[in-house]
């Protein structure tokens, strides 16, 4: 390992294929690449968010991390061992050093069991003994919950109770990663806060690593210390957050942080109009695959698939990076923007 | 509703229970003088063509209908969720030859199949179990199948599985709980059918073998005297109508209590 | 702002009860706003505002254990709450049109999209040629690409905001007085989000209806709307236009849940902002200001019901600490 401190997590040109097809014998079969080849890797104690819009491949990538998903090609490593080809007994003593919080608040908490169970499920599945109400009692509190709610089903908890369930259960066994998969989905405004306030209190005190899987870019700017846009399963545009929100470089990346709609009416709004269809993972462009919406795209930007290049501590997957501030040319290729 | 249910349920296993404190006579004793005794205070509801209490022989039938009644159920019940659990959490390999297993033991006629056992094994009690088993095991089998591929993938299981738990596990407290309630109500549903099996075969001279008391049997004695002395048809076909209607009501009642989010509370 | 326009669309006092098996809930109370023809009005607020209570009201599709307990919804002069259920009927998809979050809730997915857009203009007496003009014209101004041949093709063929497009492009077939939008984009991604904004903004334009807009989303209303209307279980607590309101909001319900937005954090921050406490519980409803349990300034006045405080020009504010414009500029508290 270069560096001193050890990565916690390592992940090198990951893919996750689909098989579609045939049906009843009828059509071909195809191959779709849900996570076309991404890397990263994540420092102890540290943030890092995956952004894109749905059907980017952040979820699948997220699983595919948390050993939820089989990967096709790639290495995901996990504080130095290699675990993308562990079976499920030998991946288990290591789901007590990484979890994972789902999308739906309710959903993801099992609708017949009581509060009380669900906290401390992890500890029933690894025949960890300990007292059960203290360990409850502490979670909860961990949390923000009080104990009157431990008799309760997940049906009778509000979105913000629930997902507060949600991460008891996964900080219960002092996890040294948790991927989040969109922590704040379904919850008020008001109550976002408290939740994106809670992991961060949490990441802080209990030295926790965290993936955030988001579509809100707001979200990530107070939370996480790097990240990556996807776009069609692959990073278009990875490094500090702080970077890519004061010039981010990729049209994608800049398109995508135009589109955040502000609660302020005054605010000008030079936006970065994008075509609306996204082209379908069964068909991808060629060349760049951003180029069939790039408000940017050049004549040759069809032709070949673009290196990443090194922007500051960045690395962009476009030929040509945008400046600062840039704005998109006025004969942009594309279709006529909306107004 | 409810309450009807339950109670008329409660009568019909009361009376199996206590049958012998209940009846003044033995089941099977035959009286010659007593043949056709319309109901009277002595027997309550009259005697048959042996002069055999007819009373006493209801209450008695009910063990043997619900004796065979609740068993097979059970039986059926515990093979149909196992194949249906296995058959929908399991590998689709496995789930398409359950299903083809299943489907062709549902695609044989009723009939055909107990006349065929009770050819190859001789009628008998375990014969009618069996066939009660086999009629009803696949549909059971099936809903559970059904619901568990739908849970399958439901972010819950997911869950639990990306905190570490096995396949029993999932199986036992994350699906199984979801899945047996719609079961449970069509299992008590099912239970006047399988009465009306049990009486049918046994009508037909294909479940027990006389003299055992059965309400199938008492009807088929009933039934070459229907019109002189109808009460042995009346005493062979009310236990079976009110066993009916008391496991309806109560599987009735059983689908309001067993799905906690139809409960307002929040 | 200060020329009179005339309002479309007014509701006044209007309250709206459910009977629950626990008690009556009171989900609407003395709800009062105002639509001006032409004018696209926003409804913001949580989970529980009573937001989707109030479309229902409007459109007379109330659960059968709810009810209007007075007040009024004055549309084009008429007093919906007074129609017959026929004539109300008769309102539906031809003067008011709707649109919902999920595209499908409108669309039929075993007809083809021509076919259902052939069906709304069934009170035409335009020829089905004629009919599928108007469709296509329709489409294309949705950008629908290929209108013609969208026409022969079945929901799913389409994109989740290529559906919403259709959607909205059925919703305005008829050219309707008042467009009820709720949570249209709120399904979507953000680059279809704000196109799906700034279409309906075009429309809006083009038809010269009046929209209702219903969003939890501040950002999404504060680019679309003229207007906005703030609520709070069951309450309207702050209304003006959108610079008065998101610029000077007077209810400190609105001013906090503008702090919570992490999209007003000009800089990053560890420490977001949030809303401590819950709504209260609306069988027991207390009498005075309902955000009171949840207020920093709450005094022992507001356990009286506060009254609706005129701060500016058309900029109410339902709190006793709402001052008028200048008097609030001149002495603001810390």
């Amino acid at each position: 390992m270069p560096g001193i401190m050890t990565k916690i997590l390592e992940v090198e040109d990951l893919e996750v294929a689909f098989r579609i097809g045939p049906a009843f014998g009828i059509g071909q079969r195809k191959e779709l690449l849900g996570v076309a080849g991404v890397g990263f890797d994540l420092d102890p104690g540290k943030t890092f968010a995956l952004v894109g819009e749905s059907g980017s491949g952040k979820t699948t990538l997220a699983r595919a991390v948390n050993g939820l998903q089989a990967i096709s090609a790639g290495r995901i490593v996990f504080d130095g061992q290699r675990i993308d080809d562990l079976d499920a007994r030998r991946m288990k003593p290591l789901r007590l050093r990484m979890s994972m919080m789902f999308q739906d608040p309710v959903g993801s908490l099992s609708p017949r069991m009581k509060v009380g169970d669900l906290v401390t499920e992890a500890y029933r599945i690894h025949g960890i003994d300990v007292d059960f109400r203290a360990e409850t009692e502490r979670l909860l509190s961990l949390v923000g919950l009080s104990m009157d709610v431990t008799d309760r089903f997940p049906h009778q908890l509000s979105g913000g109770q629930a997902r507060r369930v949600g991460v008891a259960r996964a900080i219960a066994l002092n996890p040294e990663l948790i991927i989040a998969d969109e922590p704040t989905a379904g919850l008020d405004v008001s109550i976002q806060g408290e939740v994106l306030n809670l992991l961060n209190d949490l990441r802080e005190r209990l030295g926790l690593a965290m993936i955030i899987i988001t579509h809100n870019l707001h979200v990530v700017r107070h939370v996480a210390d790097r990240m990556a846009v996807m776009y069609l399963g692959r990073f278009v545009e990875i490094g500090p957050t702080d970077e890519i929100f004061s010039a981010p470089a990729h049209p994608y990346t800049a398109a995508l942080l135009s589109a955040n709609p502000e609660p302020d009416p005054d605010r000008a709004k030079d936006r970065i109009a994008l075509p609306a269809e996204v082209p379908s993972l069964l068909h991808r462009p060629e060349g760049c695959e951003f180029h069939t919406r790039c408000p940017w795209a050049r004549q040759d930007c069809g032709d070949e698939i673009p290196e990443a290049v090194i922007v500051g501590q960045r690395r962009v997957a476009c030929r040509f990076p945008l400046e600062r501030g840039e704005r998109p040319p006025a004969d942009s290729p594309t279709d006529p923007p909306t107004k | 509703m409810g309450a009807l249910g339950i109670a008329l349920v409660v009568l019909m296993v009361a009376g199996a229970i206590f049958a012998d404190l209940l009846s003044l006579y033995e089941p099977d004793r035959i009286s010659p003088r007593d043949r056709f005794s319309a109901p009277s205070m002595e027997h309550f509801l009259g005697t048959d063509h042996l002069g055999r209490d007819l009373f006493a022989r209801v209450l008695h039938g009910g063990r043997i209908a619900l004796s065979v009644a609740l068993s097979s159920i059970l039986i059926s019940l515990i093979i149909g969720v196992a194949l249906g659990l296995v058959a929908g959490y399991g590998p689709r390999r496995l789930d398409n030859l359950m299903l083809l297993l299943l489907d062709s033991i549902k695609s044989f006629p009723t009939v055909m199949l107990a006349l065929a056992l009770v050819t190859l094994f001789g009628p008998s009690l375990t014969v009618v179990m069996v066939v009660v088993v086999l009629v009803t095991m696949p549909g059971y089998a099936r809903i559970i199948r059904t619901q568990t591929l739908a849970l399958k993938e439901s972010e819950f299981v997911t869950a639990a599985i990306s905190l570490g738990a096995g396949t029993p596990r999932i199986l036992r407290v994350h699906i199984m709980p979801n899945v047996i309630g719609p079961l449970l109500i069509l299992a008590s549903m099912d239970i006047p059918v399988v009465i009306a099996i049990e009486a049918g075969m046994s009508f037909l001279g294909l479940g027990v073998r006389p003299p055992t008391p059965s309400w199938g049997a008492i009807l088929n004695d009933g039934y070459a005297a229907i019109r002189e002395s109808p009460w042995i048809v009346v005493a062979g076909g009310l236990p079976i109508i009110i066993t009916t209607l008391g496991f309806t009501f109560l599987g009735e009642t059983l689908r309001d209590v067993f799905d906690p989010r139809l409960d307002t509370r929040r | 702002m200060s020329l009179p326009t005339v309002n479309l669309l007014t509701i006044r006092d209007l309250n709206v009860r459910f009977a629950t098996e626990r008690g009556e809930l009171h989900a609407l109370r003395d709800v009062g706003l105002d639509i001006g023809k032409e004018r696209i009005v926003g409804i913001v607020g949580e989970s529980g505002c009573g937001k989707s209570t109030l479309i229902n009201a409007i459109l007379g599709l109330l659960a059968n254990n709810g009810r209007i307990d007075g007040g009024r919804i004055l549309f084009n002069g008429r007093d919906l709450t007074r129609l017959d259920p026929k004539s109300m009927q008769a309102l539906r998809g031809i003067e008011i049109a709707t649109v919902f979050q999920d595209p499908m809730g409108a669309l039929n997915p075993v007809i083809s999209v021509g076919r259902q857009m052939r069906n709304i203009q069934y009170r035409s007496s335009l020829r089905n040629k004629e009919k599928d003009a108007r469709s296509v014209a329709m489409l294309q101004r949705v950008r629908i690409p290929d209108a013609k041949q969208a026409l022969h093709r079945f929901p799913h063929e389409f994109s989740g905001g290529m559906k919403q497009r259709i959607a909205i492009a059925m919703a305005l077939m008829m050219e309707p007085a008042l467009l009820i939008a709720d949570e249209p984009t709120t399904a979507l991604d953000a680059t279809l989000e704000v196109a799906t904004i700034d279409l309906l903004k075009d429309l809006q334009a083009g038809i010269g209806c009046s929209v209702l807009f219903i969003s939890h989303h501040l950002g999404v209303i504060a680019e679309l709307c003229d207007e906005v209307v703030v609520m709070y279980a069951g309450e309207v607590v702050e209304r003006g236009s959108t610079s008065q309101v998101f610029n000077h909001p007077n209810h400190p319900y609105t001013a906090r849940l503008l702090e919570c937005d992490p999209a007003r954090q000009a800089k990053r921050t560890r420490l977001l902002p949030t809303i401590p406490g819950e709504i209260p519980d609306l069988r027991h409803r207390p009498p005075g200001c309902i955000f009171a349990s949840r207020c920093a300034d709450h005094r022992s006045a507001c356990q009286a019901p506060p009254p609706e405080i005129e701060v500016d020009n058309g900029h109410f504010a339902r709190c006793i600490h709402a001052r008028h414009h200048d008097e609030n500029s001149r002495s603001r508290r810390p």
